[in-house]
């Protein structure tokens, strides 16, 4: 019930700067209906004073949309990595505890650096080249179910929730991880896309590369666009055994 | 392949730890479990065995020097790993934790075994057969010790034939793999069923 709690208690790990230690502080927020994990730490930017009834720094995250499509926003919430601007707080335990996402440096506070997912989509060269010293004019029609399908890999907002979730993304590899391996097959099954796809599978054998998955397959359960990302590496397991028969025996086709 | 060695590395590891580690496993629990039926039943197919052609040749060629690529890379992809079952308690990411866990425990238990069984028979000629098998696990300790790794060695098997049809991109879709997890499960229960009367019937 609303008057229960007029006040919500949150538990947040705070950070001054990238190379300092990490502290805890508490939180006491008054209670609004409707609720999510950004209004109540709008509410710490508007008063910063902690449960002690200090006054502190206002604590610094990073969002941009306030509806989950560009991923800005994600932070550990009571365990689980997921988007601060989705979270209710109706929905939460109390306390709730807030922290970054330790698979990316921290810049400060509960904002991460996700530099990484972008270096990751540059390297298999997740795009559809369009410009050379022509016109290329259209390419052709995908076919609606097709399209379809593409949609749902193209929901990807780099969020970084399947690299926090995945065992092997973390400091001792450097296992791009799932978000970008599902981009090579978005890219890859794109009509004009396609063109590229033997360059992005080389890039995607590369050190740091598909090969990395150790199905634990919690990346599939923890994206919250429901990307079926666990099928796009078997089918790019798949593309890749071809692949590297394809380049060992050598081919004459060329694709 | 100088460039994607990893790549190769890995699928090298996927495709030894089913051919030939996974089928030597097998055949090695298949003529284990003749110690159901007699003493006399194993001893004569175990001798089958050691009187293949080339026997040392074909041991280094399909069990050791497999078993060690399998072993060293394995440790290495184990430790490169940092488990957080505390977060995420999916069924696969259990598998995924005991796939590296009992890749250990069998690693350990497979020297041992060695040792006992293949060097210190080269070393001191002690004789490879069903009485050797039920001194050593006379003891308590040594009963257990097997269990432990034969349960291990099939439980990295069953679930590595999983992976492996992953990892080569025979089974994509989810419905596919949800399928081949029953599979394996009953691989699974199987062969731990056959090692684990073979150890009772050695030891009893
Ligand atoms: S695949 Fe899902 S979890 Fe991973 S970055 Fe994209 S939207 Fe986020
Ligand atoms: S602010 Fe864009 S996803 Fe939350």
């Amino acid at each position: 019930m609303a008057e229960d709690h007029k006040t919500i208690r949150m538990i947040v790990q705070r950070q001054d700067e990238p190379e300092a230690q990490p502290y805890e502080e508490e939180f006491e927020i008054p209670y609004r209906k409707n609720m999510n994990v950004i209004s109540a730490l709008m509410e710490i930017r508007r008063n910063p004073v902690n449960a002690k009834g200090e006054q502190t720094t206002p604590v610094y995250w990073d969002m941009g949309c306030l509806e989950e499509v560009c991923g800005a926003c994600s932070m550990v919430i009571n365990g689980k990595a997921m988007q601060s601007c989705t979270a209710l707080i109706d929905q939460l335990e109390q306390p709730v505890r807030l922290e970054p996402m330790k698979t990316f440096p921290v810049m400060r506070d509960l904002a991460v650096d996700r530099s990484r997912m972008f270096d990751s989509l540059k390297k298999v060269k997740a795009w559809v080249p369009i410009d050379g010293t022509y016109d290329l004019g259209e390419g052709p029609r995908m076919p609606e179910s097709k399209r379809q399908w593409a949609y749902e890999l193209s929901k990807c907002m780099t969020c970084g929730v399947c690299l926090e979730a995945c065992p092997n993304v973390n400091s001792n590899s450097d296992f791009i991880g799932p978000a970008a391996l599902s981009q090579v097959r978005l890219f890859n099954s794109h009509p004009t896309g396609s063109y590229h796809k033997a360059e992005r599978m080389d890039a995607l054998l590369d050190d740091g590369g598909l090969q990395n998955c150790g199905n634990s397959q919690n990346c599939v359960q923890a994206c919250p666009k429901g990307i079926p990302l666990t099928t796009s590496i078997a089918a790019l397991n798949r593309e890749a055994t071809l692949h590297s028969f394809k380049s060992f025996f050598g081919s004459d086709y060329h694709h | 392949m100088a460039e994607n060695r990893e790549f190769f590395n890995r699928r090298l590891h996927s495709l030894l730890g089913v051919f030939p580690i996974g089928l030597f496993l097998m055949q090695h629990l298949v003529v284990n479990h003749f110690a159901t039926y007699s003493p006399e039943a194993f001893n004569n197919a175990a001798h089958f065995m050691e009187n293949l052609p080339l026997r040392v040749f074909l041991e280094f060629v399909l069990i050791y020097i497999p078993l060690l690529f399998h072993a060293v890379y394995g440790v290495y992809i184990a430790f490169t790993a940092k488990n957080n079952l505390r977060r995420y308690g999916f069924f696969r990411n259990w598998m995924f934790m005991l796939q590296r866990a009992t890749g250990i425990i069998t690693l350990i238990f497979i020297v041992w075994h060695v040792w006992e069984t293949r060097l210190a028979h080269a070393i001191y000629g002690t004789e490879v057969n069903f009485d050797m098998m039920a001194t050593i696990l006379e003891s308590t300790f040594m009963f257990w010790f097997y269990v432990v790794g034969v349960v291990a060695a099939v439980f990295h098997f069953a679930n590595g034939l999983w992976s492996f049809f992953v990892t080569w991109g025979i089974t994509v879709t989810p419905r596919s793999q949800k399928v081949l997890t029953y599979a394996t499960l009953g691989i699974f229960i199987i062969f731990t069923y056959m090692g684990i009367a073979s150890l009772i019937a050695f030891a009893y």
